[in-house]
């Protein structure tokens, strides 16, 4: 293990100095382990260290030794780095890693896990122990046992598809970027302040278990972002960068977010919402932007359809679901209009929720949540998919789970989490003008604000960050203080205008919260522009 | 093995072996000055839902941040690796980064040693409890609720950790603390009522399972079948747990260069900011101590200084904001160093009391999916949930449907009409420990609510 460590931080160590580090340090890993593919798509950057499949191993035996029917065990390295400026100065600039694993056990239906940062033998072995005694603890409260549904034993490599390391570009080029995209900003009269920052992270994770999978992952993602806030007489406005969403995807996504270019962009915009219009309370038509919707889809869509949720699992946090209970809704449920279609996957290029297989083996599915308006289907493990046995009979398809587990690290659980979940754009070539000079009476919205949504997903408020005023087909000028209220099947009823592929967007964050300790899971949400009618506006501005 | 066996204390850093890391961390600098933050902590945890255990966890893991500056650059890095090789390579990452990076004109230096009250916020019977401590737990809720044909959920979990601060200057800062939170939300089978109680405190001995049970299904009960009415102002009673929910968001609000800056509630044109200003009602005072037993913290902030009892609010007058030490200096005064919890101030009128002097109002229990929507006021959304009760003519008579109001904690305390004796209450959104708050339940007058949610 020293050896191997000490080789890996030495070379990372050198790639925050250096371009060109992925080409150099490529010949320098260690060789591949014979279970893993080597003919991958992607030759891994790092395949598993020849001792964490020999850990692995020890775990899985230990686990079974002590009593468990089913285990499985992650090796997760975090390696992340964070860089922010505010006007001229640097904040702040980090680098970290975490490295451990987790062991999850199976004792006669009853979950156990543990997790420690220790990679020896011996905690390998205490720690396997340690998750079964948990089951065994746990069985004391059982009442419906926990069955598997089968999935094909896998192995495999996979990577994220990036062009370029995020490790490999020197900190002074980061640095440089933030500081121009910030002087850009200032430069625009009446911005005040410029806070910006970049957030890459590589995860390589080595899954095993007990029914013989072992898989080896790379996955990156990178999030450039940026605020500018405007200051007039006792009165401030903000604009976040929120149309460059995160990704799961290298340095590349940086340099073609242009943070310089778009930097004067968003400051004009900040200025300018000092002098808007505070918008008149009442019914709009609403065109809003894929930087927009993807939140609503996340929150009113995505997150009701998680069948944990359904079941009553997240009550105490989360909270249920109004898409509840399955037997009265799968098939039969009218989520909105005919123009709705919503796929759940994790393979869109770029996307934060992509991977080979999830945190239990399972290589995800594409597959139907609405169509044409009507609910057909939940995101699942293999913990839930047996629950909803009879549907899948019923419909004639296999009871298997879609490839939704994750866990946000090594040291915690993994469970249910949704992938991307995304709205199908439609057959007609429409595009953002198009929807704008159909609409007589509306408000366009970009960018994602201010959000809440009650625990069952029925009732939602959603802000924004640049609201226009449109009328007789026109954009005629700025508004603020705009935030809707809706009811969820009565919004998605009044979807009647949807963008085609051309105005497709994929948004997302890395924010995803659920569970508890609460965990968060990083997802995109794909949208085409789209009109709602006659929606509630509110209006938000208060004097102190 | 027995169940028993489990039950030993969870694993931390000891004083003695976090000076030894952070003295061979030193060992390996170059920089001109270095600080080593140290984090153990051990997190043990068990869920329950549909009235049995679902998911448990235990973790363990020691994280050292090294901060390297050279003049006025600086760099950060931390690792998890707590060998030679490991913390060689986290100094190294730390100075090189410290290298590339420009000069910040806002570095401040190092501070030297400082004198520390021993931190409170520690408990053996924290430390020590086991799987099957928050196994019975479970039960003792889960049973009654199963047997009363409801179904219970829930949360609890024991935090044991040691944090330690050291730099070349010769500062050492070190304190084991201890938190656990348990928290269950109870719902009648067909989905109409559901009820939720909760309760954090650095010593698991005082958290009654039972207890919390017994409240959440009361609520359980008396909420179903909810009853529509119209959104608008509404006097309403808040139970603590609501008002911390709340007010935790003016002490979030309190940092002082965004009020000098002009982008805070907290801010007057001109540059200029509020204290001294009167922002709420003059019953209303707000607290910080690390070294109150209700509500103890850490004896000392992640910068090495020591902390202290701040008063914000005095009598409804803004008496200080948050000074970090590099805005502090800019303005000739001392940095603040709070350690982050609050305590407000209360009275003795009882919930029952406030309920008999109400011809009609609203009784919130908790708030659920806060959201600033307005920084200027501190304006936040958010809804109603587990309990919502019309009052009419002094009584509750019946369950309403959850509310979605659109408020700030700032008008909330300036239409204050009573107040209660204060409690310690959960009131982080996702049932972790969170900011340690002691509030107590009021009456307020015109509390905004804008629509009505069907979600129980």
């Amino acid at each position: 293990m020293g050896q191997t460590r000490r080789e890996f931080i030495k070379s990372t160590t050198a790639a925050a100095a250096m371009a060109g580090f992925a080409a150099q340090s490529s010949t320098g890993r260690l060789a591949t382990d014979a279970l893993v593919a080597p003919s991958s798509p992607y030759s891994s950057l790092v395949t598993a260290e020849p001792n964490v499949k020999e850990l692995a191993m020890i775990a899985l035996d230990a686990a079974k030794g002590a009593g468990a029917d089913y285990a499985d065990v992650r090796f997760v390295r975090n390696r992340s780095q964070n860089l922010s400026a505010r006007e001229q100065r640097v904040s702040g600039v980090s680098d970290n890693e975490t490295y451990g694993f987790g062991v999850r056990t199976l004792v006669s239906g009853s979950w156990g896990f543990a997790a420690s940062r220790d990679l020896t033998k011996e905690e390998v072995s205490r720690v396997a122990r340690q998750a079964v005694a948990q089951a065994k603890a746990n069985r004391s409260a059982l009442v419906r046992p926990v069955v598997l549904a089968p999935t094909p034993v896998v192995s495999g490599t996979w990577k994220s598809p990036i062009e370029i390391d995020p490790f490999s570009i020197a900190i002074e080029d980061k640095v440089g970027l933030l500081l121009a995209a910030n002087q850009a900003a200032l430069g625009v009269k009446g911005a005040r302040f410029v806070n910006s920052s970049m957030f890459f992270l590589r995860e390589e994770k080595t899954f095993a278990s007990s029914e013989g999978s072992f898989t080896v992952q790379t996955i990156y993602r990178t999030q450039p972002a940026m605020t500018v806030t405007a200051v007039g007489s006792g009165d401030f406005a903000t604009r976040e960068s929120n149309e460059i969403a995160p990704r799961g995807l290298g340095y590349e996504h940086v340099r073609d977010a242009k943070l310089v270019d778009n930097a004067a962009k968003w400051a004009d915009e900040a200025v300018q919402k000092l002098s808007a219009k505070s918008v008149d309370v009442g019914r709009y038509d609403l065109v809003l932007h894929p930087s927009h919707l993807w939140l609503t889809i996340h929150e009113s869509v995505a997150h009701p359809t998680e069948l944990d949720r359904a079941m009553g699992y997240e009550a105490n946090y989360a909270g249920t679901s109004f898409v509840a209970p399955p037997e009265k809704v799968l098939g039969t449920l009218k989520y909105g209009s005919e123009l709705m279609n919503i796929r759940g996957d994790r393979t869109q290029v770029g996307s934060l929720s992509a991977c080979g297989w999830d945190d239990e083996g399972v290589q995800p599915e594409e597959f139907d949540i609405i169509k044409k308006g009507v609910f057909v289907d939940y995101h699942t493990t293999r913990e839930q998919a047996p629950w909803l046995d009879w549907y899948y009979k019923k419909i004639g398809r296999p009871t298997r789970s879609h490839g939704c587990s994750y866990a946000q690290t090594w040291a915690a659980v993994q469970f249910q989490r949704m992938p991307n979940v995304s709205l199908l754009p439609g057959d007609k070539d429409l595009g953002w003008d198009d929807l704008i000079s159909a609409t007589d009476r509306g408000i366009a919205i970009i960018g994602d604000g201010s959000f809440s949504i009650d625990q069952q997903r029925y009732n939602a408020q959603f802000g924004g960050q640049s609201f226009y005023e449109i009328k007789g087909g026109k954009i005629v000028g700025m508004l603020k203080d705009v935030a809707y209220q809706i009811k969820t099947p009565e919004f998605w009823a009044s979807l009647d205008m949807i963008g085609g592929q051309k105005s497709y967007f994929l948004g997302g964050a890395f924010g995803d919260a659920k569970g508890q300790p609460v965990q968060v899971n990083a997802v995109s949400h794909g949208s085409p522009v789209t009109r709602f009618r006659n929606v509630n506006v509110i209006n938000t501005g208060r004097t102190a | 093995m027995t169940l028993r066996s489990l039950a030993v204390s969870a694993r931390y850093l000891s004083r003695e072996e976090c000076e030894a890391i952070a003295k061979r961390t030193l060992s390996f600098t170059t920089a001109d000055e270095t600080r080593v933050l140290i984090n153990s902590t051990s997190i043990a945890n068990t869920r329950f839902a549909v009235n049995q255990i679902s998911t448990g966890g235990d973790s363990f893991d020691s994280v050292v941040t090294v901060i390297s500056k050279f003049g006025k650059r600086s760099g950060s890095s931390s690792t998890n690796q707590l060998d030679d090789d490991g913390l060689r390579a986290a100094v190294q990452m730390a100075e090189r980064v410290a290298k590339l990076s420009p000069e910040d004109p806002e570095a401040m230096p190092e501070l030297g040693p400082q004198t520390y009250r021993p931190g409170i916020n520690w408990s053996d019977v924290t430390a020590s409890q086991d799987p099957a401590t928050r196994a019975d737990a479970v039960k003792r809720i889960a049973e009654p609720a199963k047997s009363a044909s409801l179904v219970s959920t829930g949360f609890m979990e024991a935090i044991t950790g040691a944090q330690a601060i050291a730099n070349n200057k010769g500062l050492f800062a070190y304190n084991r603390s201890t938190s656990s939170v348990l928290t269950t939300t109870v719902r009648t089978q067909d989905g109409t009522g559901s009820g939720w109680a909760g309760a954090t405190h650095h010593d698991w001995s005082r958290i009654d399972p039972s207890k919390l049970g017994a409240r959440a299904t009361q609520k359980a009960r008396t909420s179903v079948n909810p009853v529509a009415i119209e959104p608008g102002r509404y006097t309403v009673i808040f139970e603590p747990t609501a008002v911390g929910n709340l007010v935790q968001f003016i002490t979030g609000a309190l940092n002082a260069r965004a009020a000098d800056e002009g982008r805070s509630f907290f801010s007057l044109p001109g540059g200029k900011n509020k204290i001294g200003q009167k922002v709420v009602d003059e019953r209303v005072t707000i607290t910080s101590d690390p070294f109150d037993a209700d509500v103890a913290g850490s004896p000392f902030s992640g910068d090495g200084l020591p902390t202290q009892r701040v008063v914000w609010i005095e009598n409804g007058v803004v008496r200080t904001l948050n000074y970090d030490r590099y805005w502090a200096q800019k303005n000739n005064r001392a940095p603040t160093g709070s350690g982050g919890s609050i305590r407000m101030s209360g009275a003795t009128t009882p919930i029952d009391d406030m309920i008999r002097n109400t011809q009609r109002g609203l009784l919130v229990t908790r708030f659920w999916y806060l959201r600033p929507v307005d920084q200027r006021t501190i304006l936040y959304t958010g809804l109603t949930r587990d309990g919502t009760f019309l009052i009419e003519n002094g009584k509750i008579t019946k369950p309403v449907k959850n509310l979605r109001f659109n408020d700030s904690p700032i008008f909330m305390l300036n239409n204050l009409e009573a107040m209660g004796v204060p409690e310690r209450v959960s009131a982080s959104e996702g049932g972790d420990p969170g900011q340690a708050i002691m509030v107590p339940p009021i009456k307020v007058r015109d509390f905004n609510f804008t629509s009505l949610s069907d979600a129980v």
